[in-house]
């Protein structure tokens, strides 16, 4: 069983590179247990998304 | 800056409107770079090249959109030239897999115990954070989360989200191995993360 410390290592490293089959399985156990790893990872989605937006300049409304 | 616009231009490049866009990608190159002189001149740049280039701006995307593009292949050749000036042993030197790093950024609290969150500081749910991005208050925090983070953190953080380098990439220019590149992503992304949640998230309610 992996912690919320190697979840959340996971849930980062995700974003810049495919997952092993273990660790994916590995993560989804611990997830559906935890609702702030499930938080996290949802957090994650969004400063992705936020950082998207930060590189295009799209960063009030209307623009 | 020429104040001209090229004959036949679409665009008022003389206009309040690219002044606007012109203060915004300052702020940007200032952020990736850290050098006021180097921002300005990689803005110059990238302005004179939308001009030279304005065909090539087939109205598909808001000319912010195509103009922060062009900002940011500047910014990225800009590293690339000059990615062996920025210390490796600075960056080589933080341990692997040791939380040295992060106890600067958490030292006021323990995030963790025995490796799980502490319910305190366990990450919270976000209320709409679809309209918290077209927010603007929500941009300054932002802005300050980021640039509050350990500057190796930051630096890596926006080669990798804001200029889109892949991690190999990064690893290369920088000299390190790609494990110390996870790591410090990881440290980077934990503590925007918590510095959102504090200052926006969780402050007073939006």
């Amino acid at each position: 069983m992996i912690n919320c410390k190697q979840a959340t290592r996971l849930m980062s490293e995700e974003l810049d590179r495919p997952l092993k089959w273990q660790e994916k399985a590995a993560l989804s156990t611990h997830n559906a247990m935890c609702v702030y790893c499930r938080n996290y990872r949802k957090h994650m989605a969004f400063m992705r998304e936020a950082a998207r937006r930060f590189r295009e300049g799209v960063t009030e409304q209307g623009d | 800056m020429s104040e001209h616009s090229p004959p036949g231009s679409r665009i008022d490049w003389s206009g309040p409107s690219i002044e606007s866009i012109r203060r915004d990608m300052l702020r940007f190159a200032q952020m990736q770079l850290r050098d006021a002189a180097t921002a300005e001149d990689m803005v110059q740049e990238a302005l004179v090249a939308a001009m030279n280039s304005e065909h090539g701006f087939a109205g598909r995307s808001a000319i912010k959109t195509w103009l922060f593009a062009i900002l940011r292949n500047k910014i990225v050749d800009h590293i690339r030239r000059n990615a062996r000036e920025i210390s490796r042993s600075d960056l080589a030197a933080q341990d692997e897999d040791g939380d040295d790093g992060m106890d600067a950024l958490f030292n006021r609290k323990m995030m963790w115990s025995s490796g799980y969150w502490n319910h305190e500081d366990g990450p919270a749910t976000w209320s709409n954070p679809d309209e918290v991005l077209s927010q603007k208050q929500f941009w300054t925090i932002f802005d300050a989360c980021v640039n509050h983070l350990p500057e190796k953190l930051a630096r890596i953080y926006m080669m990798r989200e804001m200029l889109e380098l892949e991690t190999d990439e990064i690893c290369r220019e920088l000299g390190i191995s790609k494990n110390n590149c996870w790591v410090i992503l990881h440290r980077a992304r934990l503590g925007l993360r918590e510095c959102l949640e504090d200052n926006w998230f969780k402050g007073a309610a939006r």
